[in-house]
């Protein structure tokens, strides 16, 4: 126990460890904050799909040489989120099919043009980095940091704030509509969010894990608490406690970070799957 | 002085309209029942007066000191409610948002108003469960308390019946009825049971091939119900999508 507190001390004297853990946990409470929207409103498989987008726009960057490439995926995957808001309501392409063409789309762009046009020796190296995060939340530079945190701190602020209205709108959108709230502007907002929090996660489990930081948290919650309120601080504290866990783990046995964390999560709602039928049995 | 006013209405999704030129007008105190044919456009019909979705053609308009935002909606429930995690509370309270503004967070006020209309519809004691697991008499009554929490002028009920058994039923039209009689709010109803439509409302919109608008007791003498019996077309017209 000892050698590995020992351990962990020596890492903690490098802020570049520091800052992980810090944008880390924010991005996570973010995540499972607005997780829980995304799976009430069934949007599960936008937060998928918006990762891949992302991937695609790093790869753009990558080519461009843009070395502080994180803005530049953001406006990108911004964009992208209200696109998709706008064609799952009034085109011909239904959501889903959309959604399933813009992520394998900008998948298949992103590797070709990585392939096309990279400099490195270990191109197959940075594609895995890119989509499996391997280390890229310990790389990040002072810009970077500093970003993720004012971004994920505006990001919790926006729910908090927000949180009354954010219900209103996802259990009941005609109640709202009816009742006078700009639901189209809330929806937006919503979308922009999912967007900015999918390319902060990128950086923490990389582009395939981040649907399972925005989804598994609430999930699990859910099968727990049976209020909003409930389901949205239990998804907040699980996930920071299981980003942490991750991260520490992977820290100390040299483990990818991204699946890791991942890993715990799973864990995590197993028990909570557990727990939710005893307290069931019990109730009935 | 009306409260909701619709001119020379024309109703239907992109520009395929379903009803055409329908004008009436509903007052304070009113208890409106919409009756119709699968397909003819009832809830169409209540959700462009909601706003929820334009019009074709032709005008809905307020009056009688009613804002748009002091309307209730009981719409027909959504698979996402069916497996919402929200107590009842936080469902009721949600009403309130309407009268909030800008304002991030309910007040004292509102908070005490949610707590009276859940006592109201008989659901106090249920305040902490949650929502879904509700049977469908007591959720309709939530709704109900969430509805009565947005304004204390009108509401718009579609189908607020389908699915529940016959007591249960009846229980909630005696709810709704007091609160036309008692407490003077004007209801917009959705049903398809003509019979009870015409023992509880004051008034009858019967849309479909022929449109009729009247009292009840208009509506009783134009034998117009019959047409219910002689399978109307409203199927038909569900076809020609």
């Amino acid at each position: 126990m000892n050698a590995i507190i020992d351990k962990l001390a020596l890492y903690m004297q490098y802020p570049f460890v520091r800052y992980a853990l810090i944008v880390g946990v924010l991005i996570a409470l973010c995540s499972s904050l607005f997780g829980v929207i995304l799976v009430l409103k069934r949007f599960s498989f936008i937060g998928d799909g918006l990762s891949h987008v992302a991937f695609g726009s790093m790869a753009v960057a990558t080519v461009l040489k843009i070395t502080d490439n994180m803005p530049f995926v953001l406006i990108i995957t911004i964009a992208c989120a209200i696109l998709l808001l706008q064609t799952g309501q009034n085109t011909k392409i239904k959501g889903d099919a959309a959604l399933a063409m813009f992520s394998v789309g900008a998948l298949a762009i992103g590797y070709l043009l990585m392939n096309l046009f990279s400099t490195s020796a270990n191109l197959s190296g940075d594609v895995c980095t890119v989509l499996f995060g391997s280390a890229s939340i310990l790389t990040l530079t002072k810009t970077e940091v500093w970003l993720s945190v004012v971004l994920s701190v505006s990001v919790a602020a926006i729910f908090i704030l927000l949180y009354n209205r954010i219900f209103a709108v996802t259990f009941d959108e005609s109640f709202a509509q009816a009742t006078g709230i700009k639901v189209k502007l809330y929806n937006l907002l919503i979308a922009i969010t999912i967007a900015v929090i999918v390319v902060l996660a990128m950086n923490l489990v990389g582009a395939l894990l981040v649907s399972a930081l925005v989804v598994f948290p609430p999930l699990s919650a859910m099968r727990i608490f049976k209020s909003f309120k409930g389901v949205t601080a239990c998804a907040a504290i699980l996930s920071v406690f299981c980003a942490l866990t991750g991260m520490l783990v992977s820290i100390l046995g040299g483990t990818p970070v991204g699946s890791t964390i991942v890993a715990v999560d799973i864990v995590a709602f197993a028990l909570a799957c557990i727990i939710g039928n005893i307290l069931r049995r019990r109730c009935a | 002085m009306a409260q909701i006013i619709c001119q020379n209405l024309s109703i239907g999704y992109g520009a395929k309209s379903i009803l055409h030129n329908l004008t009436f007008s509903v007052n304070a105190g009113d208890y409106l029942c919409i009756l119709g044919e699968n397909g003819s456009g009832k809830s169409t019909l209540m959700k462009t007066i909601l706003g929820l979705q334009p019009p074709i053609h032709g005008k809905v308009l307020t009056g009688d000191g009613l804002r748009i935002n002091e309307i209730g909606y009981l719409a027909q429930q959504t698979a996402v409610q069916k497996e919402f995690p929200a107590s009842v509370r936080e469902v009721v309270i949600s009403g309130c948002q309407g009268r909030c503004g800008i304002r991030p967070f309910y007040k004292r006020t509102e908070k005490q108003l949610a707590d009276k209309m859940m006592a109201k519809m008989g659901v106090g004691d249920l305040s902490k469960c949650c929502f879904r697991e509700l049977s469908g008499g007591q959720q309709q009554r939530v709704l109900l308390a969430r509805a009565l929490c947005a304004t204390q002028k009108i509401l718009f009920l579609d189908e607020p019946f389908s699915g529940l058994d016959p007591m249960v039923a009846a229980d909630l039209y005696r709810l709704i009825g007091e609160l036309n009689h008692r407490d003077g709010i004007t209801i917009i109803m959705i049903s398809h049971d003509v019979a009870a439509a015409i023992e509880h409302a004051s008034h009858i919109l019967h849309i479909g091939k022929t449109v009729f608008f009247g009292t009840k007791e208009e509506y009783r003498k134009s034998g117009n119900w019959h047409i219910f019996d002689g399978n109307e077309g409203g199927r038909n017209n569900e076809c020609n999508h």
